[in-house]
């Protein structure tokens, strides 16, 4: 099967500006550090890490909202970077994106019909009354009334406004959505409803979704590949039976060791993690994680391990994989 | 009743907010009340501002002249009435060109990190001088008239109109529905005109509104400088600068038009504060 998105090898690097009267780059912070991705039609690939990891540059990027500082990003086969702004734009209408926050991905300026029709209208269509049903059929679609088309967003609630995002994502026919924290700013139970309805639009319209998150219980929920992100890398990838099977690289097994378990019976020792995640600007040379690693040894901080794949469609970027092989499969909660 | 009804389903919560706030009604009705003069200035005054009368000079103010007479026996309610249109024309020639200019230069360095270097530096050397000191610089190089005020005054205030857009659209550049408008193919225009531009009106209309009042104040001092409009057009400054002589035979020549400017200009900052309150409880005091 051919990727619908790929990303090989993508960087995103920002410098880092000092001075006032003769302003100089003293480094670069390395958000995206060397990322290469596939998503396939209709998949859902989740991406965790915890915050600033670097997930949310690899969204944007995905989306070409921001140009990479190396590697490509290919949709469908076509290099985004070799793309004319105005042949960029029409292609936008295949890679939609669904916001975290939803009082600010709205514009409090517009009524929802104008929110929801904006990517319709930036591309030139004009026909007034099958854009109005347009709207329509899609406030439906995300379990809005119609009728509620020509308000404006602050009249809704959290929950309304993302079915709302959701929408405006959907309008211009995407095959791509990225779902960037889409439902970690809301309450347990809106968060299940949203989590549904994107379930049943991936079904019904053969939608991908790049799902970034940073609960790994929401994002093992709703995926069907999960890769997990540290300090700007990918450390792990793996179909999420897999993952949650035979978890490899050490920072996983932390964040699956996080997960509350409900079960008294079915609790396993936690393995903390100590110390902070190190500054993105200067990296700890080797393996990125090995001053927090516990099973860290004297090559971890010399060499850097490769993503490589360990099992069939596994990967795993950790010179020791294989010892953590053997273990027993996990009680899945 | 009815009106309440009427009231409530004519105007929107912002305009009913701002009915209700103390000093923007106060600031509305001085302020209003002076427009609706110098409107109504034909109607209002029974001679003309340059009518003398002169056995009847320095009159005080009483039953002949309700503000007195001038050393050549005008009436100064007729001069001060007629000057509050010069001055009102005045500031919103200043306040037009400050919305027009600052919001063209307030977007662009706001949006574009490239020229917000440049144009920022700009603002800053010209914000470096004193707001009046700068004025008569510019009025002195362009030789007295009413333009030259106009364009002196817009030159002073609009750097700091464009500072203060570009300080809101810094922070809805980045919100997440200006990314939505760009992931859907939105281009820069659209986004500046749809997204950026209707969502830092709040400060803006505000700013605007110290604009005026700082304008007429500033004329008065132009004016009274000599370097604003001729003398044969009464302006409020120039009202002053001829009474100015006689400040101690008759104050009134002096007071009458220093109260007008005094009511327009506490007007539109009580007008202001309330919009302020009203449309941008976060914004602190920006005044220029």
């Amino acid at each position: 099967m051919t990727a619908l998105l790929a990303l090989e090898a993508v960087e995103k690097h920002f410098p880092v500006v000092e001075g006032v009267l003769r302003p100089r780059v003293v480094g670069h912070v390395r958000a995206v550090d060397g990322v290469s991705l596939a998503l396939n039609p209709g998949e859902t690939l989740g991406l965790v890490g915890e915050s600033g990891c670097g997930k949310s540059t690899v969204g944007r990027l995905a989306l070409r909202l921001l140009a990479p500082t190396g590697g490509r990003v290919v949709l469908d086969g076509t290099d985004l970077a070799a793309l004319a702004p105005a042949e960029l734009r029409r292609l936008r209408q295949r890679m939609q994106i669904v916001f975290q926050d939803p009082m600010a991905a709205l514009n409090p300026r517009m009524t929802v019909e104008e929110i929801i029709l904006e990517p319709l209208h930036v591309q030139g269509r004009r026909d007034r009354q099958a854009l109005r049903d347009r709207a329509a059929e899609l406030m439906e679609r995300v379990g809005l009334s119609p009728e509620h088309l020509r308000r404006h967003p602050h009249e809704f609630s959290g929950g309304q406004r993302q079915r709302i995002g959701i929408a405006r994502a959907l309008a211009p026919g995407p095959r791509l959505i990225v779902c960037d924290e889409a439902v970690s700013a809301l309450d347990v139970s809106v968060q299940a409803q949203i989590v549904n309805l994107l379930a049943e639009l991936q079904r019904e319209f053969g939608l991908a979704y790049l799902f970034i998150g940073h609960d790994l219980a929401v994002v093992k929920h709703v995926s069907d590949r999960i890769a997990v992100m540290y300090l700007g890398q990918i450390v792990e990838i793996a179909t999420k039976a897999e993952l949650f099977a035979r978890t490899l690289h050490p920072y996983t097994r932390a964040l699956v060791a996080a997960i509350p378990v409900a079960h008294p019976r079915l609790r396993r020792p936690r393995a903390r993690l100590t110390g902070d995640v190190p500054s993105a600007m200067a990296p700890p040379p080797g393996c990125r994680f090995h001053p927090r690693c516990p099973h860290a040894e004297a090559r971890c901080s010399a060499e850097a391990p490769a993503l490589r794949p360990v099992l069939p469609g596994h990967a795993v970027a950790c010179h020791f994989a294989e010892r953590f092989l053997p273990s027993p499969p996990r009680p899945n909660p | 009743m009815t009106a309440l009804v009427l009231r409530q389903g004519l105007l929107g919560p912002t305009a009913r907010r701002l009915l209700r706030h103390p000093s923007f009604v106060l600031g509305a009705v001085l302020f209003g009340t002076v427009v609706v003069l110098a409107l109504a200035a034909p109607w209002v005054t029974e001679v003309g501002p340059n009518r003398m009368a002169v056995r009847l000079r320095f009159q005080p103010p009483g039953e002949m002249f309700l503000l007195g007479s001038d050393n050549l026996g005008r009436s100064m309610w007729s001069r001060v009435v007629w000057g509050a249109r010069l001055s009102l024309l005045i500031g919103a020639w200043v306040v037009a060109l400050n919305a027009v200019f600052g919001i063209l230069l307030g977007l662009l360095a706001g949006y574009f990190p490239r020229l917000d270097g440049p144009l920022m530096r700009l603002a800053d050397a010209l914000m470096a001088f004193p707001a009046v000191l700068l004025a008569i610089g510019i009025a002195a190089a362009l030789g007295p008239s009413v333009t030259t005020v106009i364009i002196a005054l817009a030159v002073v205030y609009i750097p700091r109109t464009a500072r203060i857009l570009r300080a809101s659209v810094l922070v809805v550049r980045e919100l997440d529905f200006v990314q939505a408008a760009r992931a859907a193919g939105a281009t820069d225009g659209r986004i500046l005109r749809r997204h950026i531009l209707p969502n830092c009106m709040a400060p803006l209309i505000v700013q605007l509104s110290f604009v005026f009042a700082y304008a007429i104040l500033s004329e008065a001092v132009l004016s009274f400088l000599g370097l604003g409009a001729a003398p044969t057009e009464p302006s409020w400054g120039i009202l002053i600068a001829e009474g100015r002589s006689y400040i101690r035979e008759a104050w009134w020549l002096t007071f009458m038009p220093g109260a007008a400017i005094a009511v327009a200009v506490l007007g539109l900052n009580l007008l202001g504060d309330g919009l302020r309150d009203v449309l941008d409880p976060r914004l602190t005091v920006e005044r220029t």
